[in-house]
Formats: C-alpha cells, structure tokens, sequence
C-alpha cells in the first residue's frame, strides 16, 4: 500500500499557548504546518518538551488550538472526530479496569451504534491481528505490559480508523516486545488502509516504521524537518536494520535531532535546503 | 485457608467475651446488668416471636426506604455535582452548610411539619445518609483518571452510555464505601427516630421497656440491635466483594508489582 495524493489530514498555521493570558504564559508550539495524506505512516520525532503531546492532543480534538486549524477528511477538527482513533503513552491507564479485554475493545463499537454480529467480527478480527484472542475474557490488570498495550491497539484498530495517532507507544516496553509491536503495527496499517501519525523519541524505530519522518524543534515548535523513508515496504527487524540505507537515513534523522535540541523554532540548520534529498 | 483463619478470628472473640461476661456475672451482679443465659431466653421471648412482624420488620422498612431513596438521590446529585463544574461551584458552600446540621435536631422541626410518621422517621434517615454517599460520589467522579477520560472522549462517549460504562463504574468504590458508611449512620438514626415519636419499631420498643423498668428486655433489644449491625454490614461486604472484583484485583495487581 502506498500513499495517494488524497489528504486526509491537514494541518495549518496551529498554534499552542499554555496559561494564555496570565503570567506563565508558554508557547509550546509556535507554527505547524503538514499534511498527512490518505495512507501515509509518519513518524514524528523531536526532542523531549518539544510540544509531542500538545500537537497530538489538538489534532485529537482534546485541546482547542490557539491558532490555526486541524483538518480531518476535510472537516475541521473542533472535537475528537469521528474515524479517528489515538493510542495513549499511558496505554495501562486508559483500559478500563472494570471491563475484561474483549468488552474494552467492545465498547467503542457498541456505542457507536454498531450490530452485534459485526462488533464480534471486529472483536475476533482486531484482537487476531495482535495475537490476543485467548486472553479475552481477562482484564486487563491480569496482563503484561506488553500484552496491555496490544489491547490498547487493538481497541483502536478494531474501529477501523481512517486516522490512527500514537504517542510513543512502545516507550515502556522491553525490546522483544517492542520488536513485536513495530511489525504489529506495520502489519495492521497495511491491512487496514490506515493513515498514522506516530510519536516517538526512538530514531531506530521512526526510520524502522515510516515512510515519513517528521522532525520537530525545540518549543517553540516548528517543523525541523521532512524527511521521506525510501526503504522497502516489506520491513522486518533484521534485515531492515541491516540495510546501509537504513543507517543512513538514521544518521541523517540524528543530526536533525540532536540540532533540534539546541534550537528552537524560527532557527533553520544547515541540511535545511535538502529536505527529502538526504 | 484465609477465610477460614478471618471466620475463626470473627468468632473466637465474642465467644471469649461471653465467657468472660458469664464468669464475671455468675454469682449474680446488679439488677441492671444482664446474664448471658438469661438474657438469651430473653431475646427470645421478646423478639422472636409476634414482634418480629409487627416491629422488627417495620424498622428495618423504614431503614430501606431510607437508604434506598439516600442512595439514588447520592448518586444522582452526586454525578451531577461531580461532573458539571459551575453547579459544584454554585452548590459547594450550601452543602458543607447543610453537612454540618446533624440529622438528628431536625427531628423535632420535622415533627412539626410532617407529623409523628413514617415518613418522619425515612426523612431522618435520609438526612443523615444522604452525605457519605453524595460526597463520595462527587469525588469519586471528580477523581476518575485523567487518561480513562480522555480515552471516553477519544472514542466520543457522552450521556447515557457513558455514564454506565465509565462514570458510574470508575466512581463505584468509593459510592460503595459511601453507602456502607450510610448503613451504618442509617441504623442509628431509625432507633433515634423512634425513640422520640413512634408507636412501633425497635427503638420505640427499647424505650418503652426502659421506662417500665423492664431491664432484660431492654438489654435484648440493644443485642438485636448489634445482631442487625453485624448481618448488615456483612451482607453488604459480600455485595461490595461481587461488585468490586476488577478493583480488588486491580490493587492486588499493583501491589504485587
Ligand atoms: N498543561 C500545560 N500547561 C503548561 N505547559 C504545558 C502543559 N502541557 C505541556 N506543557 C509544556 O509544553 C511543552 C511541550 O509539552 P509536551 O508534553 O507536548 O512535550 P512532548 O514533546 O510530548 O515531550 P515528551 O517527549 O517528554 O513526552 C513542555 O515544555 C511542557 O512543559
Ligand atoms: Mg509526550
């Protein structure tokens, strides 16, 4: 699957101010502007506090923008909207404790409105794709880490989401595991036909996953950098690590990173003029 | 194995304490202070035969209704409050006003208006058990995790459903302890109620004996009472276990790791 010239989500001049108003005023993200287009997996990179969060949680529809607009399939964003789903970093924390697995997976589609028969399909199918379908019927403390995280992207993927965020998802897991889910992810968004925008701080792991890695700068926030992943589609741990062209590209995400740290927005490095030609 | 030792424990002391009593009453003590033999053919004769109907049941009617009608309007005001930010700012003061009265002198206001009742007797109740329950009912909706809110939020839950399957179960341990406080303060004050205007019930009872100097009877009356105490409150614990599973578990789950 390939990325189409189709744009789903679009976002334009967004603007966060914390505290606007008062004396701890902070400009989190000075200026963002981006499109994802309809079937695109991007990483988005930058380095801690540089506004991550806050971008996501505006394009979510949890936190009205200061300025500037998200637009998702050609609606502006002004509440989460529909066909969107967000994986959470704190993934433990957002499985509803009382529910076991498979009713927490449920629940999105049941209030949607949508039939028994076609949840239970969604259910089998979503907790398929991550290899859950005997824990069910458990809750969600009887689970790892890891297995609850699976949970957490099944619930997502199980509303067939046009738009999927995530918010550094794997940071709390051990690398096996982390191993896993990267394939697992890449494996549900080619099935799916999805479009996801993924958080990380894991340089190894935006190249590993996207076919686009967008590079934040310190808050104030603006886009760093573009950088388009021409690695194959076909990904797996280790031969893709293995590619020369995976280090590479690495190598050039690294240097955007570790320029960001030291600059915020508004300051352009100097590999600015060749975004996407690396 | 566990249970075993907790029921062995539950036991073992008040069957210490009866000895302990019936040894030190043995040889015969003042009129006013009861025996075990004899107070137990008492509770027998007094409350296990045609009273039982006509004033043991009524009481503990009384006490239903009352902790029924606390538990709905708790919960119902208490989501209210807990959720919607300007009417707790608007209602905040007027309720720690209302919480400082004590149920109990609004009996005889009470008297006046509604008359020597039932319905007296369930509005007592229902003042004083209304508050653990509606406090806690507003923070536990205030206190709901942050990121359970906003995963309901991400996935566009509102009004009823969300209430169901988010609101009321995240809240539920601490509505749960609210009521079990509710039963107790309940118990209280139907005997309360009843011992200022009644013309049945358990406290109406233990008065009346009180004031006919019937001393045994009296003391098997306060027995009830505790007996009452006790399967209540054990009663509701077995509720609470089956409702609150996942919470149990859930801490278990922490604590271990
Ligand atoms: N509610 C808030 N009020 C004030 N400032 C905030 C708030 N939330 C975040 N910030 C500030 O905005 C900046 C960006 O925060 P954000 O959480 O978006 O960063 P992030 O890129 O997600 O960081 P991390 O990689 O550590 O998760 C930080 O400097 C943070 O201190
Ligand atoms: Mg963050």
């Amino acid at each position: 699957m390939t990325a189409s010239e189709e744009v789903r989500l679009h976002i334009s001049g967004l603007r966060k101010i914390y505290g606007l108003g008062t004396s701890s005023e902070f400009e989190a993200v000075k200026r963002l502007d981006f499109d994802l287009h309809a079937g695109e997996f991007a990483c988005l990179v930058g380095p801690s506090g540089s506004g991550k969060t806050t971008l996501l949680k505006m394009i979510a529809g949890l936190m009205d923008p200061t300025e500037g607009e998200v637009v998702l399939n050609g609606k502006r964003v002004d509440g989460p909207p529909e066909g969107m789903a967000v994986v959470l970093q704190e993934y433990a924390r957002s499985l509803f404790p009382w529910m076991t697995v498979e009713k927490n997976v449920e629940l999105p589609l049941r209030v949607a409105g949508l039939d028994k028969a076609t949840r239970e399909e969604r259910i089998a199918e979503a907790l398929g794709a991550v290899g859950l379908e005997a824990a069910r019927k458990k809750f969600p403390w009887q689970l790892s880490g890891g297995m609850q995280q699976r949970v957490a992207i099944a619930r997502a993927v199980a509303t067939h989401p046009s738009v999927m965020l995530m918010d550094e998802p794997f940071a709390a897991v051990d690398a096996q595991t982390r191993g896993e889910l990267e394939d697992l992810v890449r494996r549900v968004w080619r099935q799916l036909d999805m479009t996801i925008l993924f958080v990380t701080h894991d340089i190894d792991e935006s190249v590993f996953l996207g076919d686009r890695v967008v590079v934040l700068s310190m808050a104030p926030t603006v886009v760093q950098d573009d950088i388009k992943i021409d690695l194959p589609l076909e990904r797996e741990q280790l031969g893709t690590h293995a590619l020369p062209r995976f280090a590479e590209l690495r190598k050039h995400v690294y240097e955007q990173v570790q320029f960001a740290k030291t600059n915020p927005g508004g300051i352009h490095s100097s590999t600015d003029e060749r975004r996407r030609t690396v | 194995m566990r249970t075993l030792r907790q029921i062995a424990i539950w036991v073992a002391l008040p069957i210490i304490l009866i000895i302990l009593w019936w040894a030190l009453t043995a040889r015969g003590a003042s009129f006013f202070v009861p025996q075990p033999a004899g107070l137990f053919s008492k509770f027998i004769d007094v409350w296990m035969g045609e009273r039982l109907l006509t004033d043991v049941l009524p009481s503990l009617g009384r006490l239903a209704v009352g902790l029924v009608i606390s538990t709905i309007v708790g919960i119902g005001l208490g989501v209210l409050i807990g959720s919607v930010r300007w009417v707790r700012w608007l209602l905040e003061p007027l309720l720690e006003f209302l919480r400082a009265i004590p149920s109990t002198i609004m009996i005889p206001v009470l008297l006046l208006l509604i008359g020597i009742n039932d319905t007296m007797k369930v509005v007592v109740i229902v003042l004083g058990c209304l508050w653990p329950i509606l406090l806690n009912t507003i923070e536990g909706v205030r206190s709901l995790d942050e990121v359970l809110k906003n995963t309901a939020d991400i996935y566009r839950f509102k009004g009823w459903p969300r209430l169901v399957f988010v609101t009321l179960p995240g809240a539920s341990p601490l509505i749960l302890a609210g009521i079990r406080q509710s039963i107790a303060v309940g118990l209280i004050l139907l005997v309360v109620s009843e011992m200022f205007a009644a013309t049945d019930g358990i406290g109406y009872l233990i008065m009346n004996f009180q004031n006919r100097v019937a001393i045994p009877e009296m003391w098997s009356g306060i027995v009830l009472l505790g007996i009452l105490g006790v399967m209540l409150s054990a009663g509701f614990q077995l509720i609470e276990k089956r409702i609150l599973r996942w919470y149990y578990g859930l801490k278990e789950a922490a604590n271990d790791s």
